[in-house]
């Protein structure tokens, strides 16, 4: 393994689209749901238990095995009931595909997979493992989203990474689960969702005007 | 308490349907219920006894043959409660629905009492060309009361493809559940499922509810809000409309 590479694949600068999306927090901002960085708290741990969960999973499944790349896409599809969250997802894996290709000599798994399979796939091609793309993958289902909360509440960014500092146990017990689970058949996978993310990103949809693109 | 009910369904050769097995153990009795004279058959879930309980298991196998209709709702709301201590109660309900079938489960919602651990484990499988409409509403903690620990793990496959996985945890060990992510102070939650033909209008259907095309053949509704009455206000149209409701000589819901 390179530590330095694993630091490359998580670093929130690779040019992977990312920060053109909130993970879905900006319609739990606009509903009044978060305000403050304890209500982000429970926004990011609520994420870690299923969207991190799930995205690591699949990442680590990806990374293990990426002639299973297909089917992994297709669980991922079952398990987000929400178009526009779909569309997200396919659009960062897309942006992701494009700068991995450019850094490492990527399997072929399709133009548009689900985020969580396009960082698999670029982790195995770099010579992660499945463990450390599971890693990445927590890693990045929180950071996003507290980047776009110091934007769209303007909260004091060392407040919120005082509060990744704090999550950062709990971001590393979620990729252990999801690294031991991800040989498992894709039904089996984690399939932990959050009812308020799907909605909101629908209505999100919706808008004529936002910041972030989901 | 272990407990086993098994409903089979199939087609009488008339357009009508009948019920080739109906048994149940307490606290899972099935019951045909509804008029004799219609082209789908309804059964009644009682509950025969307090529960679940920790430490219950109980199963529940619903077949629908080709061409067969089959409603199922209950009579009152299940409760899980806390027990004495012992390994989680399970409720697993195994659906099969064959091409030509039609299958409506509506049960009345769950509720997860404090200090209830619960699992429902749902695992439905749809043949292409089957109908399928699935409601769940779970109410997390009696009134004024916190949640108990409930999980739900539901596989719903159409056509030999996975078409919905989701799993819902809620109460003191599920991180995050009451946050802004997953319930926010929602207490009640409701979701529809539906596969094969279709009738819901995808969009939003108020202002914590959404109608989601699946990225397969199906459906989904899902609703929170502060109590039931919110999620029913919004997932009851959808389950009136839908075309398994319909039966010949009877309006169609509007």
């Amino acid at each position: 393994m390179s530590l330095a590479t694993l630091l490359l694949l998580a670093d929130g600068r690779l040019p992977s689209g990312g920060h053109a999306h909130s993970s879905g927090l900006e319609a739990q901002v606009s509903a009044g749901r978060v305000r403050s960085v304890e209500d982000l708290d429970g926004f990011l741990r609520g994420k870690l238990a299923t969207g991190a969960l799930v995205s690591a999973a699949f990442a680590a499944a990806a990374c293990g095995d990426v002639a299973r790349c297909a089917d992994l896409d297709a669980g991922l599809d079952a398990r987000t009931p929400s178009p526009a969250l779909r569309r997200a997802s396919r659009a960062q894996g897309r942006a992701l595909l494009r700068a991995g290709r450019a850094m490492w000599p990527v399997a072929a798994i399709g133009r548009e997979p689900h985020q969580p399979v396009a960082l698999g796939a670029l982790a195995a091609a770099a010579g992660l493992s499945p463990a450390e793309t599971a890693v990445a993958a927590a890693h990045g289902a929180i950071t996003g989203p507290a980047g776009a909360a110091v934007r769209l509440l303007g909260l004091d960014p060392y407040a919120v990474h005082a509060l990744l500092a704090r999550l950062a146990p709990e971001c590393d017990r979620i990729a252990e689960l999801a690294a031991k689970r991800s040989g498992d058949p894709v039904d089996d996978l984690p399939a932990a969702g959050a009812p308020l993310l799907d909605i909101g990103a629908e209505h999100h949809a919706t808008w004529e005007v936002r910041l972030f693109a989901s | 308490m272990r407990a086993e009910a098994r409903v089979a369904a199939e087609s009488d050769g008339r357009g009508g349907t009948r019920l080739t097995t109906l048994r149940g153990q307490s606290p899972l009795l099935l019951r045909r219920t509804g008029p004799r004279a219609s082209a789908g058959v309804t059964v009644h879930l009682v509950g025969g006894a307090a529960g679940p309980l920790r430490g219950d298991e109980l199963r529940l196998e619903i077949e629908v043959g080709p061409g067969a209709r089959l409603e199922l709702l209950s009579v009152a709301a299940q409760l899980a409660l806390p027990g004495r201590p012992a390994p989680a109660s399970r409720l697993t309900i195994t659906a099969t629905v064959a091409a030509g079938g039609t299958l409506r489960w509506l049960p009345e919602p769950l509720i997860a009492a404090a200090g209830c651990d619960h699992v429902a484990i749902t695992r439905v499988t749809v043949e292409t060309g089957g109908s399928l409409l699935w409601r769940d509403d779970l109410v997390c903690g009696r009134h004024g009361e916190d949640s108990g620990d409930f999980v739900a793990d539901t596989l719903v496959r159409y056509g030999g493809s996975t078409l919905y996985r989701h799993e819902l945890a809620v109460g003191p060990r599920a991180a995050g559940w009451s946050g802004p992510a997953i319930l926010g102070g929602a207490r009640a939650v409701g979701t529809v499922v539906t596969a094969g033909p279709e009738s819901m209008v995808p969009g939003a259907a108020g202002p914590d509810a959404a109608v989601m095309p699946l990225a397969g053949p199906g459906m989904l509704a899902t609703a929170t809000g502060a109590d039931i009455r919110h999620v029913r206000a919004a997932l009851d149209p959808f389950c009136a409309g839908h075309p398994t409701a319909r039966r010949p000589g009877a309006p169609v819901a509007a």
